[in-house]
């Protein structure tokens, strides 16, 4: 058992042993550390301005991600380094490529978010190899906001810095880091406080499940992308705390031929190509998700588990028909993902049950699979309404099932049975078959108007993109059905 | 002189019209440089958080806040009745606007105590605790339970020439419509914080981040019973701005200033991101209502319009904003008959307050939809209809307000972008895409930008510097504009480096301080380099005029055989530094600090009998957009952007492309993604980033064309003939939403579209479903 905390910050170890169980690391930074570069700009991992480094060795190889601190807690960085602002420039006062690219392509104007556009274009840096395009620095920066500069010089810069050598003072030490970062990665559980309030990172998947067994009034964190905001914006007192970040095989993924096993705790970024490889709508739809730096801690467990309305993975789950393992103590059991959401709010598990992983069945070859995401604003947005459809076509066909998901369209994400009735056995390209379909998929859902979209919006998109589905299995490109996320190599 | 002629330089400008990079861009890259939330709090500092009004409208019957006073590391909990002065941080002091309302309740989120404590988390976790019991009222929420209520925070205004209704009637053809344009939230990555350090005698510092720092000065004076005198203020940047911090930073700064005068300890007052959407107002969002008579050609003959804001609970600038919103109902375009009524509604929302542009962006909107509104009712191309309407011409130059419309360069600029866009290749090319294509439509359009530059108020337009010549040959600026990101403090060093001859390296800039420059306006209506950049040219020049004298008496050299330049002063052959000549100075006892003063002028304006010249002159440009559209989902994408903009001879070539490229992409997000919604019963629900969606990276066009307009320059002696350029350019971005409706309008022929803004994916489905003979 460890009782504290231990980190690498500028090349040296930090272990802290009093630490507070909703102690956020941006506060770390700011007030104790007096790191003032690091920005609070929202407090809730929409704004970027709090961006700073995580580095971790992934498969022996140290890798730089980009974090945002404001919702980030400090027990969550147990085995990390972290890389500020500050820490970026030489010590003769030389900036580093990135931040010199930003002053050479104006990029700044109040410069007050530029110190998370640095850090997340800092990891860009470290994370590719040659020059990057337009696009892969628009998904890299899609977590940042810049009210001031309209983006356009930011992306320049980010292209600049990516024609320089990937050298700086943390490549040169990188294997120095890699040795810390080795010797922090202990087996010991970490927990630090008492029974009445502590903060816990156990570090096998049998001590996490026995811990919350113990506790099952604490509070299970992942990425923390959502329960931060429970302390940062709700003001939640959460006095028990059990991180899973440490826990060795919670983040496993594996592929087994034909299906895909993604342990509670890996997260989008590392889910991301495998679930391309299943389907690039699937890809699409993760890298929409959030932003690099919700999607660097957030996991598909912890989406899962929180059990939101409007979750872009739970549809596709459902869809796709995936399995959700759960665990309560030694206890272990499976579901169907559809049978989890009972209600808003309300799920099928257990107290002191843990989400441990998903079972995602790959797609036959006979299988259609496609899931559209629509949203306010394109990138980095929550949907009004997101649909995910899976169509089996047999020889002669005829859709011999249909499974249809949507989220935004009822308390929990729901299928869509009518309307996947009305097109079971039915002909592919059968139009009448799609008229029944539509009319009954207005009697599947009745949902709510809210900030994002009126019912009447929601029930008419919920139409199109079951449209838009069945259009593009047909046979008609994407590249006439879509704005983006165009499927054919066009 | 060379400032004065429009057409040509007698010598080459060393720092002026350079793309120097912004004064502080290696400090924000390396996070060095200070924000006043990032400065080292002096010891014993006390943290504030707003308690605020669970409701929008009523009485709060009784606050019951022992258990905030108990509550772990609380010092003092704050109400109106701990206000020594005035209770009013209103802009014109009209009384409207407490720092803490007493009991009245105005709007959900209005301020009912202020919280003191030993760190900002328990100050916040405190607020939680109040008990409030409250007799809620029936708020009114939009423009709409305003009008039918009657309800205004001020008359009426407007202009009239000549018998619209009479002309509309007698016109072949006219148009009738309805449009609605949401407000928007400023969302400045550095939200609302001020710093309050008490001193001897009862004064006070306050670290404020605010456009308006002599505002905050008076306010916190009249607040707390105060002289000015006692009272500093100071600003060294802000972390955006763009209107939000113009009168609404004061109730931060007066709130932390209470704290401090109450508790003696240094106090900060930072808002959480929430608070600050919930709390501080945003841009006017509209209803307009008009009608237009026109020629079968498009060419108007008459225009009625009434604009009605919603103002939220107190008046704010609500009359400078609405003001501004008819002098540019006019858009680029001769109106020969109108009738042009603005209504300032009251509502029990936040205050809506100056947003970049500052009325004239809603203002311009309405004159490109009614001309694509015309455009689509007689079947021309809405671009024909703009240039047929254009100012230019005999007696087709004279603005609905008096004012003669002189140094007009649109139809150059509209011909330019027309050519360098191929608008009609592509106008083709689009044809023929929406004709193969049923799903995705495409749009495209071109408009223009006219924008007078100068504070309606008239008083405004005036300015102070303070400049400092040091032996060394080091130069200490100071002036009464903010930086806020527009790189406003570069451009002035610029003229003071270019008038000395020295580098920009030698020009130390100074934060803007209550104490240096007083009774300045706020850095606001794009006029921040032109009037400060002229007060620190008259402090040179009063320096310069008495280095020469003293150069006269030393070396017997007239000025003309004396040039600053490179560092050096030139008399007839002899050369030496600045430094060396200002040293000699010093010991001939020659004052070597100055003030500067500037006034615009030419300009005034009666309002009562709405004639005069409100505006110095005008800025220009265009741009051309081009969307697509899912006409299954409402999703939209810009694919292309034109753009072509006037900012004059340009002090800083990089500064200026940037507020070009950063306001048309923040007037895109006003009318394409951000969208305010309120509840019923008052509550803004879109309070976070998470659900009010300003731009995104991607959201910006791969395909971005940005050109500054090669111009001759001012035609008014501006500042080195450049030309204003902080809010023109959020207009440009008028285009999207014109775009967006030919694409929409591509649908069905002599139909124009009922899209109201913003275009969010629903509206967009909405404007289908209306224009394609659903319903709305």
């Amino acid at each position: 058992m460890r009782k504290t905390i231990r980190f690498i910050r500028k090349g040296r170890m930090v272990e802290l042993s009093s630490v507070e169980p909703t102690a956020m690391l941006l506060d770390y930074l700011r007030d104790i550390e007096g790191c003032k570069g690091t920005k609070e700009g929202c407090r809730e991992g929409d704004c970027g301005a709090c961006t700073v480094a995580v580095g971790r060795l992934r498969d022996h190889r140290l890798v730089y991600e980009p974090v945002n601190a404001c919702i980030q807690l400090v027990g969550q960085i147990d085995g990390c380094e972290i890389v500020t602002v500050e820490d970026l420039a030489e010590d003769d006062g030389h900036l580093h490529p990135v931040q010199q690219a930003v002053v050479d392509q104006h990029a700044s104007q109040c410069g007050f978010c530029t110190p998370g556009f640095v850090m997340s274009l800092f990891t860009l840096f470290h994370a590719t190899k040659g020059p990057v395009t337009r696009d892969e620095v628009n998904d890299w920066i899609a977590g940042n906001l810049c009210r001031c500069t309209g983006y356009r010089p930011i992306v320049d810069a980010a292209i600049e810095a990516s024609g320089q050598p990937r050298r700086d003072r943390f490549a040169a030490n990188s294997g120095d880091t890699a040795g810390l970062l080795s010797f922090l990665a202990d087996s010991d559980d970490v927990f630090i406080g008492d029974d009445d309030r502590f903060i816990a990172a156990p570090a096998s998947v049998d001590s996490l499940a026995a811990l919350y067994e113990r506790h099952p009034d604490a509070t299970i964190v992942s990425g923390a992308t959502d329960v931060g905001l429970w302390i940062t914006k709700q003001m939640r007192d959460l006095p028990k705390i059990i991180l899973t970040g440490r826990a060795r095989g919670f983040d496993h993924i594996a592929d087994t031929g034909y299906e895909l096993m993604i342990g509670a705790g890996a997260t989008y970024a590392r889910i991301e190509p495998h679930l391309r490889a299943l389907d690039p709508d699937l890809g699409e739809l993760l890298r929409r998700l959030g932003s690099k730096q919700v999607r660097a801690t957030g996991t598909m467990g912890g989406n899962v588990a929180n059990g939101s309305p409007i979750g872009d993975t739970p549809p596709l789950l459902i869809a796709l028909d995936a399995t959700l393992e759960l665990r309560k103590g030694k206890q272990e059991r499976s579901i169907p993902v559809e049978t989890y959401f009972i209600d808003y709010g309300k799920q099928d598990r257990e107290r002191g049950e843990l989400v441990t992983g998903i079972l995602i069945p790959k797609l036959a070859p006979n299988q259609i699979f496609r899931c559209y995401k629509v949203s306010k604003r394109f990138d980095q947005d929550i949907s009004s309404v997101m649909g995910a459809f899976r169509l089996t076509v047999g020889e002669d066909g005829s859709i011999t099932e249909a499974r249809i998901a949507f989220g935004g369209m009822a308390a929990t994400p729901r299928r869509a049975k009518r309307a996947e009735h009305a097109l079971t056995g039915a002909q592919l390209r059968d139009s009448r078959a799609w008229a029944r379909a539509f009319g009954a998929l207005r009697e599947d859902f009745a949902p709510i108007s809210d900030h994002r979209a009126s019912a009447r919006y929601r029930v008419e998109t919920a139409h199109a993109l079951l449209g838009k589905a069945l259009i593009e299995a047909a046979g008609t490109a994407s590249s006439r059905t879509r704005i983006n996320g165009v499927r054919e190599v066009v | 002189m060379d400032a004065g002629d429009p057409t040509h330089e007698d010598k080459p400008l060393a720092v002026v019209r350079q793309p120097k990079a912004h004064d502080s861009a290696a400090k924000h890259t390396t996070g060095e440089a200070v924000y006043v939330d990032d400065m080292l709090e002096p010891s014993g500092t006390l943290h504030a958080a707003p308690g605020y009004a669970p409701i929008a409208a009523g009485r709060a019957t009784r606050m019951d806040l022992d258990a905030v006073r108990k509550a772990r590391g609380v010092v003092a909990v704050l109400t109106a009745g701990d206000i020594p002065g005035v209770n009013d941080i209103s802009p014109k002091q009209i009384g409207d606007d407490p720092a803490i309302t007493p009991d009245k309740i105005m709007f959900h989120g209005q301020v009912l105590f202020v919280v003191l404590a030993e760190t900002r988390d328990q100050a916040r976790r405190a607020t939680k605790l109040a008990r409030i019991a409250t007799a809620p009222a029936m708020p009114l929420i939009d423009v709409d339970d305003a009008l039918v209520a009657e309800n205004h925070v001020h008359d009426d205004y407007g202009f009239l020439r000549g018998e619209p209704a009479d002309e509309i009637s007698r016109s072949p053809r006219d148009v009738t419509g309805e449009f609605r344009m949401g407000g928007q939230e400023h969302f400045y990555l550095e939200g609302q914080v001020a710093l309050a350090v008490p001193g001897e005698d009862g004064d006070i510092l306050v670290h404020s981040s605010t456009q308006h720092p002599s505002e905050v000065q008076h306010t916190v004076a009249h607040v707390l019973g105060l002289h000015s005198n006692q009272v500093t203020v100071e600003c060294r940047r802000m972390g955006g701005g763009f209107g939000g911090k113009e009168s609404q930073a004061t109730q931060w700064a007066v709130l932390a200033a209470l704290g401090a005068f109450k508790t003696g300890r240094p106090v900060k007052l930072r808002l959480d991101r929430d608070d600050d959407m919930a709390m501080t107002g945003k841009r006017h969002d509209f209803r307009v209502d008009y009608r237009a008579g026109f020629g079968k050609d498009g060419m108007l003959r008459a225009v009625d319009v009434t604009f009605s804001a919603r103002c939220g609970y107190s008046e704010d600038l609500s009359l400078g904003v609405v003001d501004r919103t008819a002098f540019h109902a006019d858009g680029a375009y001769f109106y020969p008959a109108c009738r042009i009524v603005t209504r300032r509604m009251r509502t029990n929302t936040v205050s809506n307050t100056a947003f970049r542009g500052f009325g004239g962006p809603q203002g311009k909107l309405f004159a490109e939809r009614m001309m694509d509104h015309i455009a689509y009712a007689i079947g021309r191309d809405p671009l024909d209809v703009r240039k047929a309407n254009i100012y230019g011409g005999v007696g087709r130059d004279r603005t609905p307000y008096g004012m003669r419309v002189e140094d007009n360069i649109l139809p150059e600029i509209i011909a330019d972008l027309e050519r360098s866009s191929d608008y009609w290749g592509r106008r083709r090319e689009i044809a023929e895409f929406n004709a193969a294509s049923p799903v995705l439509k495409r749009g495209i359009a071109l408009t223009p930008v006219k924008f007078g530059i100068s504070f309606t108020l008239i008083h405004l337009n005036q300015a102070g510097a303070l400049v400092h010549v040091y032996r060394d040959g080091s130069i200490s600026l100071n002036h009464g504009g903010t930086e806020m990101g527009q790189g406003l403090y570069v451009k002035v060093a610029q003229v003071v480096a270019e008038e000395f001859g020295v580098g920009l390296e030698m020009v130390k800039i100074t934060p803007t301080s209550t104490a240096k420059v007083p009774n300045t306006g706020p850095t606001a209506a794009s006029a921040g380099t032109d009037l400060n950049a002229q007060a620190a040219l008259a402090a040179c020049r009063a320096i310069k005029e008495r280095l020469y004298a003293f150069i006269q008496e030393t070396y017997g050299a007239g000025r003309e055989q004396v040039k600053f330049r490179d560092g050096q002063v030139l008399i007839g052959n002899q050369a030496m530094t600045f430094g060396a000549l200002v040293d000699q100075a010093y010991l001939g006892r020659v004052s070597l600090s100055s003030t500067g003063f500037y006034r615009t002028p030419k300009i005034h304006w009666d309002r009562a009998k709405a004639n005069g010249r409100p505006f110095f002159y005008f800025a220009y440009g265009a741009a051309c957009s081009e969307v697509t559209i899912d006409t299954m989902t409402g999703e939209m994408k810009v694919n292309r952007v034109d753009i072509l903009h006037d900012v004059g001879k340009s002090l800083n070539p990089a500064i200026d492309r940037g507020q070009i490229e950063g306001g048309f992409v923040q007037g895109m997000g006003w009318l394409t993604t951000e969208q305010l919604v309120w509840d019923s019963t008052g509550r803004l629900q879109t309070h976070a980033p998470s659900t009010y969606k300003i731009p995104t990276s991607s959201d910006v066009p791969a395909d971005f064309r940005v050109t500054l307009y090669e111009s001759g320059g001012n035609r008014e002696d501006s500042i080195y003939r450049s030309k204003a350029v902080g809010e023109p350019p959020v207009m440009l971005a008028i285009s999207v939403f014109s775009a967006i409706t030919d694409a929409i309008a591509s649908l069905k022929p002599a139909v124009m579209p009922r899209l109201d803004a913003p275009a969010t994916p629903e509206a967009i489905m909405r404007a289908i479903r209306a224009t394609t003979g659903g319903d709305g």
